[in-house]
């Protein structure tokens, strides 16, 4: 291991809890890559870490613009870190545009790594900066502690024998400014090392080229002048001791269904159609075959979510995983899901909306469309997850709910959860909670007919699958008989049918835990009343105005519908209930119309995350309000 | 008495009656769809497979309700949605019999981007195309294979959309299968029905049949025995073309293009003819087009038949070659490959 508190010339080490750091680059110039090199090594070193990758949405915008600009911003700490900060302490800055189109989220006295190559004339014209003007060098930036390195002349120094064409070199700028974090941040540059040499088994000399330039980067901050008054810094590994892997949203939803497939034993179908943020979901699992995973890739997303409702009619655990303008097509299939009252999880990874919108960016604004979005009485169960790791719970139970109740059920997770990561403490499958379908058994020559939508005390039907003998019978979208399926237009059936649809899905809530308060008093002021993935940032405030003495609770919500049973006891708790969401107003207009209360709204539709301050702000200031 | 005999004798002998539901058709009287469901029910028993390893899928429009008459599984999904809702079905459950009902419209119209890619993939699925040239459900307004001109109620000066060739658009999309069959010429629809059955990949059907409410004219010209044997021809595997009420008309290619000759004439034998060959896929092609030239007789029978690795096979293979070591268990998905810990 490289020692890393060792160092050629006297630095002080100086502890610090936790860090904020962004990567900024041009989308070309590999920051998510170094992004997740850093993340995987301060995972494995044992400090806790939130991911967040920000990148614009086409795949190679115009270089050097404000527009082609990707970042990949992590925190990690000696405590529980639930958001990528609000604000980061350092910025890696490849070229001016990045500095521009983020110099606004730097705290104030942040530091800036700045490559000065992508601070010419012509980086600062494309970014936008007026002729002549250079921020590194006009006065600009003097609340910040700014240190110009010369990455790519540096690289271009370390690799001039490695044998490489001048553009390789140059791609492995990245990894000087890696090697450079390395040394800032004492940490190891193995993992890094081991992961290259296995991504270029077939290119050697390019493996060894990435760690010399990584090496180059970590001895030129032991080397230069330039650090030595800031000096390095150690955030020391606080984890506890156990098996550990760092997860995306997106991956963690892929695990959860696999692993609910397995423990259900059922076999796992996934009908999907690539779209952004939610494609990763489809991807993983076309890559669990060893698993007896099977994944279709439709011709749309109708196509997508019809071929599921097939192959849980023939008995498989189906799912299909979508974003909102995809979730807009499956409506009419989803209505299906629910008149055929069959096992169905719909993942839908929200994004800005409407229309095409903001694909690369997250937003709350598909609950609406998510409880009510279909024609006709069609109530079906949501439910959200409120971070990466909760979106292995959150979907795990989204298939429970599935088998146990026999329906189509909506799980929320949102672009940020997506792409962001944190680690996760490997589960053990007897924590899983079992997953029972409850198959109709063949019936044998002389046993009464079956009756496909006959119920039992929850009013589930059973599972009656192809194959099975004595079963055969017909069922789809028109209304049908109660008990035969029949179809049957009468009028007093249709009002039955609706009814006993809809008290299925109520009665859901038995099977659910009570909702929880996260943090804070059981009564109090203000409790804090958020759903998704604003989690971590309220969980984070509410910490905040809990250590100012300020009465203040979090609660937050998984299940949407049906609500947990004691949520009108909750909510009466509190003298005032504020309800933050990425969207215009969506939850608020649920809890006013379910319980008839005034809670105040905080939204935000920017294609952004909450931050931990805006949210702070808020408590503080209601809390002024009510005194 | 052997054990196979004894299994022989307890299987039960099924029969047509067997495969009728309880439920009574719907259909209008004279409708084409009581012929093609005539003839399901006596092609069901004769394929070997338990009803309960059945299942018809369907979309929506008059041909959709067939499930409901069958005493298979059924399911009777979305307009146009037949397809996936089938495929997804063929892929999870592989050792089920999967059927579709589907009409021109259901298949061609609102579900025209499933049919392409359905039959590019070619799952095992046996598709039964009820082509009647009208949108009978909603009451006559003109489909995606409705002629040129057909003066419906929303066509009132005569449709301007070129009709779809199903033929040619099966062909096109890569499908393994195509025959093209006649409801009032039920024998040669249960042939076709059984050869579709037995073809492993999507096996498409389609079936002229006649709406007598919307579109009673649209195969008049095949309507009467007389007027089948001088407008229609029957293709059969390695026999000539030959049509005519006294077979005595026979179609030959000239280049590409083909061609009717009078046999009669010493001119030509019936060694000169196109030979009927199904692996053909260019022939196929040519076949297909004969429905656009109305001095060439509307063919019937298996166009085209060529089996290629199905859809659910080929996953199969994958699932099976990524499970060359084991399976993967429950511990190792959690635990993942990268891992790592802490001390």
């Amino acid at each position: 291991m490289t020692d890393t508190k060792k160092t050629t010339r006297q630095v002080n080490v100086t502890s610090k809890t936790s860090v904020s750091v962004l990567f900024a680059g041009d989308s070309g110039d590999g920051m998510q890559l170094t992004g997740t090199q850093f993340a995987n090594t301060v995972a494995v070193h044992g400090t806790e870490l939130n991911t967040f990758p920000n990148f614009p949405s086409e795949i190679r915008a115009p270089a050097g613009t404000i527009a082609g600009v990707s970042g990949f911003q992590l925190q990690f700490s000696s405590k529980p870190v639930y958001t990528p900060g609000a604000k980061f302490d350092v910025m890696v800055a490849m070229n001016s545009a990045a500095l521009k189109a983020n110099l606004k989220d730097l705290h104030r006295g942040g530091i800036i790594i700045a490559g000065t190559e992508g601070f010419d004339e012509k980086n600062l014209k494309l970014a936008g900066y007026p002729e002549g003007a250079n921020p590194l060098h006009d006065g600009s930036l003097d609340n910040y502690i700014v240190f110009p390195v010369p990455v790519l002349q540096l690289t271009r120094e370390a690799l001039k024998e490695s044998g490489l064409s001048s553009k390789e070199i140059d791609r492995c700028k990245n990894m000087f400014v890696l090697g450079l974090l390395y040394w800032l941040y004492t940490l190891p540059l193995e993992g890094t090392m081991e992961t290259l040499r296995a991504k270029f088994q077939k290119n050697v000399w390019m493996a060894e080229a990435n760690i010399k330039a990584m090496k180059a980067g970590y001895f030129f901050g032991d080397e230069t002048e330039l650090f030595a008054n800031l000096g390095r810094f150690d955030i020391s590994p606080q984890k506890q001791h156990g098996t550990y892997r760092r997860v995306t949203g997106n991956e963690a939803c892929a695990i959860a269904l696999t692993a609910a497939s397995k423990k259900a034993g059922l076999e796992l179908f996934l009908g999907s159609y690539p779209i952004t943020p939610a494609t990763e979901i489809l991807q993983t699992l076309a890559k669990k075959k060893k698993y007896g995973v099977k994944t279709f890739q439709a011709e749309d997303e109708i196509a997508g979510i019809v071929s599921s409702i097939g192959a849980a009619y023939g008995g498989a655990l189906a799912a299909t995983n979508t974003s909102g303008p995809g979730l807009a097509l499956k409506t009419e299939a989803l209505g299906l899901a629910v008149i055929l009252e069959i096992p169905l999880v719909v993942i839908n990874v929200q994004r800005g909306g409407p229309s095409t919108g903001l694909p690369t960016k997250p937003e709350q604004s598909d609950l609406f469309m998510a409880l009510y979005g279909r024609h006709g009485e069609a109530p079906l169960p949501v439910i959200a997850a409120r971070s990466p790791v909760d979106c292995f719970y959150t979907t795990y139970e989204a298939a429970r709910i599935a088998v146990e109740h026999m329906t189509p059920v909506i799980c929320l997770s949102d672009g940020y959860l997506a792409l962001s990561s944190e680690p996760w403490k490997v589960e053990s499958p007897d924590n899983l909670s079992d997953i029972k379908p409850r198959f109709q058994p063949a019936r044998e020559a002389g046993d009464p007919p079956y009756l496909p939508y006959k119920r039992d005390d929850r009013q589930v039907r059973s599972w009656a699958i192809p194959g099975t003998r004595g079963l055969e019978h017909r069922i789809g979208g028109l209304e049908k008989q109660n008990e035969t399926g029949n179809v049957s237009h009468d009028p007093e059936n249709h009002a039955l049918m609706t009814k006993l649809r809809a008290e299925k899905i109520e009665r859901i809530a038995d099977s659910i835990p009570l909702q929880a308060i996260d943090n804070g008093p059981a009564k109090g002021d203000l409790l804090v009343l958020g759903w998704g993935s604003s989690y971590g940032a309220i969980k984070t405030a509410v910490e905040q105005a809990i250590e100012q003495g300020l009465s203040v609770a979090h609660a937050h919500l998984r299940y949407i519908h049906p609500f947990p049973k004691n949520l009108a006891e909750i909510l009466g708790n509190y003298k005032q209930i504020l309800i933050p969401e990425l969207n215009n107003g969506q939850l608020i207009h649920i809890i006013r119309d379910k319980f008839l209360i005034a809670p105040e709204g905080f939204t935000k539709v920017q294609g952004v995350p909450f931050n931990e301050m805006e949210i702070l702000t808020k408590i503080t200031d209601l809390l002024k309000e009510l005194k | 008495m052997t054990d196979i005999d004894t299994t022989i004798k307890t299987l039960p002998v099924l029969t047509a009656k067997d495969f009728a539901s309880d439920q009574e058709p719907k259909w209008c009287p004279g409708c084409g769809d009581h012929s093609v469901l005539q003839q399901l029910k006596q092609v069901l028993p004769e394929l070997g497979v338990a009803p309960e390893n059945i299942v018809f899928v369907s979309g929506i429009g008059c041909s959709s309700r067939l499930p409901y008459y069958l005493a298979t599984y059924g399911v009777h999904g979305i307009h146009g949605r037949a397809l996936p809702m089938a495929t997804g079905l063929k892929i999870a459950r592989p050792d089920l019999s999967v059927w579709v009902g589907t009409g021109d419209g259901d298949a061609l119209s609102i579900g025209g981007n499933h049919f392409i890619h359905t039959l590019r993939r070619n799952p095992d699925l046996n598709v039964v195309l009820f082509n009647n040239e009208i949108y009978g459900l909603t009451k006559g307004q003109y489909s995606p294979t409705s002629k040129i001109g057909l003066r419906t109620v929303t066509s009132p000066s005569g449709v301007i959309d070129h009709p779809f060739n199903t033929a040619a658009l099966t062909i096109g999309s890569g499908g393994s299968f195509f025959a093209r069959a006649f409801d009032r010429d039920g024998k040669f629809l249960r042939t076709l029905l059984k050869r579709a059955a037995e073809h492993r990949g999507t096996s498409l059907v389609e079936i002229y049949q006649n709406c007598p409410i919307f579109n009673n004219a649209a195969f008049e010209a095949f309507a009467t025995l007389d007027d089948r044997a001088n407008n229609t021809i029957n293709v059969e595997q390695d026999k000539p073309l030959v049509f005519g009420k006294n077979k005595n008309r026979g179609i030959m290619l000239d280049g590409f293009t083909p061609v009717v000759v009078d046999l009669d004439k010493d001119e030509f034998s019936t060694s000169d003819l196109w030979i009927h060959n199904e692996a053909d896929i260019n022939k196929a092609s040519i076949l297909a087009r004969f429905a656009d030239d109305d001095a060439l007789p509307r063919p019937f029978g298996v166009f085209y038949a060529q089996e290629r690795i199905t859809y659910e096979d080929a996953l199969a293979l994958q699932i099976k070659d990524a499970q060359k070591n084991g399976s993967g268990t429950l511990e190792q998905l959690l635990k993942g490959e990268n891992s790592y810990e802490i001390k």
